[in-house]
């Protein structure tokens, strides 16, 4: 076996590749997200949101370079400390966080450096998932060390929320792929997915007819099972636990969900319903996408998002300029190599020996995954409007900073593989 | 177990990658419409609306002008009204119309412009200017409204008007859209083609809040409004003005022609109204104003209104019964009144005495031998073969058909037919006796008082008239319509007139017309007493000066005002002084008109 401890001989280029193309792309996007034409505009501005992003492009190379010379060991080791810190930060953030359009995430340190800790959140638990994991004796059908595992991700995730960010809160959620990785029996999956969809119902379909469904249903199963008594009083449990968990969907919609978000979820099954209120997001956003036709109006040749028919364009709607002006071209090889670095990704966590390094590497593959899945399934309607960056290609420091991060320890630990023994 | 996991988990990924790249497919190959969609974001089409054409007067003063006039704009994307109070204030309106009226341009367009308030004027805008700046999303956008500095000959240059559906429909060359502005009668309307201009077309580039943003394509779609045509009129506003206030509190008409080109010098409906009342904001509410006056100032008087002709109409009798050879000028005719009511004494007329005393039973006799012609023993039908000749001789001095006088809708008047009469007395059942009345002026004939200026004309033209109009020229170097250069002859030999003049040369001197003479300068006229059942008789009065070398031809009636020497016959001589010599010497004369109390 080989061991080579010159870093660049094991570094894994080809995530690099697609990274650099990812971050040029998004800063050539921002550009023409600001762009308003003619008048003497200049990308490297730093008044603009392009000349910003360069900044903070440019800042990822010290990250990177901060990151490759640290011991691989040190990850890790301080896996539960990163994870204490940001968990103390996103409280830190409630209090003293400066209140941006309604929700209290951001730090604000001066007038031009603001950050925005649950961005680092992602990185850290994934890590801290990761360490908990890779204890030798760290079993799923544990009961106790299922809900800590559950609990690592409820913590940041609840204090997300407080913010409140339900859309970066909701991203946790991805770490459950890693969990059915590594052992998590599908059943969770099964019933979340199930729970999903009991969800949306109960949004649209009125409680009444749900419980008459859930008694029909459960009357039918008592009747087709076998007539024992365990069985129906198995059968009547799973009725009565679903009745419960609907009339609390309904309880947190009607009372905790704010309007806004319920909106949201409505104009998801029918943008049409409000084309000038809640609706006109999707539909901006959609109208950008689809005039951009094949081939798209050209670099910086974009109308609908230069002249702010679309919300928040260089940020978390910045497919839409991508698809207004390299067309359904563009779109579709960025979602190619969207696709290409996270079964790469996924590729490298399988050929990691260590089991650390094999749960933090499918935790930045989910990480990505949803937030690939959201934002692009939000501009073009499949998914409600939920705010979050599209990976690399978004404008914002803080959300170049976590995903570099947590890309960039992964390719460190994957540099260092062969130095793992085989347990 | 992991083994299928590690599968199932790439292939989701693989499978979203999947559905976004055909979801992408859809929406941006297969389908066009958000292609559109997003041209209709982004375009406005912004109509240049072209200055209307300027009206002048003979002498270049200013008939018709544009005013600027202001729209109150509105984009309910960026409205923000922190005081409604205020505002209602500002524009003049109340709470629920404000928000009825916001409903419905947010109903129209949330990002696109619409009219909010229409035409607020010069002295508004000055008001409401300043504080703009109090009430987002509100723009102001300048356009013009017609104005008329002399607030003379209102139904002459008639109005324009927003256009209406039916107007709309007819508009087979697409030029108009809903909210247009078109011209609805007089001058407007029959010259709306020359006066409307070209309207020219921008595509501008719009943000979401509406703000310009350039041009689209460069503006190679783009077209540049064409202002319409300057128009000369006719009309000389001096005389114009003075016909008015010598008719003012009467009720009306005065022509006032130029018998060698046809072109009118004055056109006058009494009683008139100030033409701007019919521009801007108030139109409706003034529109409602004048529709509703019994006296009907929106009634065109001078070319709608239909008067037996009265004695004038002898002048035209005697024309034809010469032309026709069944009158020798000189010959004298016994007339006794017992034929018909007279106010001439009984004795021997030839034709100069006969017109000079407008003695009803001479012209009795006269119509009598035109209609009997003798073709026919049988009286019956040869009335028949009378009334034919005679009719298709009347026609041709433009009675009973109507003038081509470029405002609208000028009346024909009526000259009986033969199968009028066939229809009301049956056929073969009428004869002289039946229609002798009209032999005086009386009786079926009807006609406006632009027919009996444009009968001056031909009798100061010795036989031919120019179709009277009111627009001299077109554009820069631009000529009336053809129809206004030819002259056209009546089928009355020159000669024939020269006994005809000489008579109504005494009437001014020595009969009905005195209150005409002018001391230095030749009138010729005729006096109409018009018979009326409803009421007094009207006053009616033509007349020509000077008689060799004629500069004016005139008509006018007063109603209700007796005999046409006095009222009618005053106005016009003073008119003629005022247009002949450039002042009115005869101010006893004037202030009898001005007082107006004519009825004695």
């Amino acid at each position: 076996m080989r061991r080579d401890t010159n870093i660049t001989y094991n570094i894994d280029w080809l995530i690099l590749f697609i990274y650099s193309t990812l971050v040029i792309m998004g800063w050539l996007n921002i550009y023409a997200s600001v762009y308003e034409g003619g008048t003497g505009m200049n990308i490297f501005d730093f008044s603009l949101n392009s000349g910003k992003q360069l900044i903070w492009i440019a800042s990822t190379l010290i990250i990177f370079s901060i990151i490759m010379s640290i011991d691989f060991k040190f990850y890790e080791s301080v896996s539960y400390l990163i994870y204490g810190l940001i968990l103390f930060m996103l409280l830190f953030v409630l209090v003293f966080g400066t209140k941006v359009s309604g929700a209290r995430s951001w730090f604000e340190i001066g007038s031009f450096f603001k950050i925005q800790p649950s961005e680092f959140a992602k990185f850290a638990t994934a890590l801290a998932i990761a360490k908990y994991a890779s204890q030798p004796t760290f079993r799923f059908s544990n009961m106790s060390h299922l809900l800590t595992i559950f609990a690592l991700i409820l913590g940041p995730m609840l204090l997300i929320l407080l913010q409140p960010d339900a859309g970066t809160a909701l991203i946790f959620i991805s770490f459950i792929i890693v969990f059915y990785r590594e052992g998590l029996t599908p059943y969770v999956l099964i019933i979340g997915i199930f729970f999903v969809f009991l969800f949306i119902l109960t949004m649209f379909i009125d409680q009444l007819y749900i419980i008459l469904g859930i008694g029909l249903f459960t009357a039918i199963a008592i009747g087709f099972a076998e007539k024992t008594f365990k069985k129906a009083v198995g059968i009547l449990i799973i009725a009565v636990m679903t009745l419960g968990v609907t009339l609390s969907f309904d309880y947190f919609q009607t009372n905790i969900l704010k309007p806004h978000h319920q909106k949201r979820l409505m104009v998801l099954i029918n943008p049409n319903s409000d084309p000038l209120g809640d609706g006109w997001n999707v539909t901006q956003s959609k109208i950008a996408i689809g005039s951009g036709r094949i081939w798209g109006k050209g670099f910086l040749q974009g109308t609908q998002t230069k002249f702010d028919f679309v919300p928040e364009q260089s940020t978390d709607f910045i497919f839409c300029t991508l698809g207004e002006e390299l067309g359904w071209a563009g779109t579709s090889v960025v979602i190619i190599i969207f696709i290409v670095l996270i079964l790469r990704i996924i590729y490298i966590a399988e050929r990691q020996k260590s089991r650390f390094a094999r749960v933090y590497g499918y935790g930045v593959a989910s990480i990505l995954f949803f937030h690939f899945t959201i934002n692009i399934g939000m501009t073009i309607g499949l998914f409600p409007v939920i705010g979050i960056p599209l990976p690399f290609l978004s404008y914002g420091g803080s959300s170049l900073w976590g995903f570099s991060i947590l890309l960039f320890i992964l390719l460190k630990l994957d540099a260092h593989r062969m130095q793992i023994l085989n347990r | 177990m992991n083994d299928h996991r590690k599968v199932f988990i790439r292939l989701s990924v693989v499978l979203v990658g999947l559905i976004f790249i055909i979801k992408l497919f859809t929406i941006q190959v297969l389908s066009d419409n958000y292609e559109r969609a997003a041209e209709g974001n982004i375009l406005q089409r912004i109509i240049e609306y072209p200055y209307r054409g300027l009206v002048y007067d003979r002498n270049g003063k200013l008939l018709v002008v544009n005013n600027p006039i202001y729209d109150l704009m509105v984009v309910p994307m960026e409205v923000k009204i922190k005081d409604t109070v205020s505002f209602c204030q500002l524009f003049n309106i109340d709470k629920e119309t404000l928000i009825k009226k916001y409903q419905e341009v947010r109903n129209y367009s949330v990002i696109k412009p619409s009219v909010f308030i229409k035409q607020i004027s010069n002295e508004d805008f000055a008001r409401i200017q300043d504080k703009m700046i109090e009430f987002k999303g509100f723009y102001i956008s300048a356009r013009s409204v017609r104005d008329y500095p002399h607030t003379s000959l209102a139904n002459a240059v008639g109005y324009v008007g927003e256009i209406n559906k039916s107007q709309l429909d007819k508009d087979t060359t697409n030029f108009y859209r809903m909210g247009d502005y078109i011209g609805i009668s007089g001058i407007e309307s029959t010259y709306e083609k020359e006066l409307r201009g070209t309207r020219g077309v921008k595509w501008k580039m719009v943000n979401v809040r509406g703000v310009e943003k350039g041009s689209f394509k460069d503006g190679q779609n783009d077209t540049l409004s064409v202002p319409g045509l300057d128009l000369m009129s006719t009309i000389d506003l001096d005389i114009q003005q003075y016909a008015e206030s010598l008719l003012d509190g009467k009720v009306g008409s005065l022509v006032a022609l130029q018998p060698a080109t046809g072109e009118v010098v004055s056109i006058v409906s009494a009683p008139f109204y100030d033409p701007n009342m019919l521009s801007g904001r108030e139109f409706s509410k003034n529109f409602k104003i004048l529709s509703s006056d019994s006296l009907v100032p929106l009634f065109n008087r001078p070319i709608m209104a239909m008067y037996p002709p009265g004695s004038m109409f002898k002048i035209v009798q005697s024309l034809i019964a010469l032309q026709e050879g069944v009158l020798n000028p000189d010959e004298l005719i016994y007339s006794d009144g017992n034929l018909i009511g007279d106010l001439a004494p009984n004795g021997y007329y030839d034709l100069r005495k006969a017109i000079q005393y407008s003695s009803n039973n001479y012209f009795y006799r006269i119509f009598r031998r035109m209609i009997n012609h003798g073709i026919d023993p049988n009286p019956f039908i040869d009335a028949r073969y009378g009334v034919a000749l005679w009719r298709e001789y009347v026609s041709k001095f433009c009675l009973g058909v109507a003038p081509k006088i470029d405002i609208p809708n000028p009346k024909s008047g009526y000259v009986p037919t033969v199968s009028y009469y066939d229809r009301v007395y049956g056929e073969n059942r009428w004869k002289f006796s039946n229609i002798y009345s009209l032999s005086i002026g009386q009786g079926e004939t009807l006609v406006t008082p632009l027919q009996m200026a444009n009968l001056a004309a031909i009798i100061a033209n010795r036989g031919f008239y120019f179709m009277p109009h009111i627009i001299k020229s077109i554009g820069e170097t631009g000529l009336p319509d053809s129809i206004y250069q030819v002259r056209n002859y009546v089928g009355i030999d020159s000669a024939h007139f020269i006994p005809v003049i000489d008579g109504m040369e005494e009437v001014i001197r020595n009969g009905s017309g005195r209150r005409a003479y002018l001391p230095d300068i030749t009138v010729i006229g005729k006096t109409s007493t018009v018979e009326n059942p409803h009421g007094e008789d009207h006053s009616g009065f033509m007349a020509f000066a000077p008689k060799e070398d004629p500069q004016i031809a005139i008509a006018v009636y007063v109603e209700n005002s007796g005999w046409g020497g006095r009222a009618a016959a005053s106005i016009a001589s003073l008119v003629m002084e005022k247009y002949l010599t450039g002042e009115v010497k005869r101010k006893a004369l004037e202030d009898y008109v001005l007082k107006g109390d004519f009825i004695y």
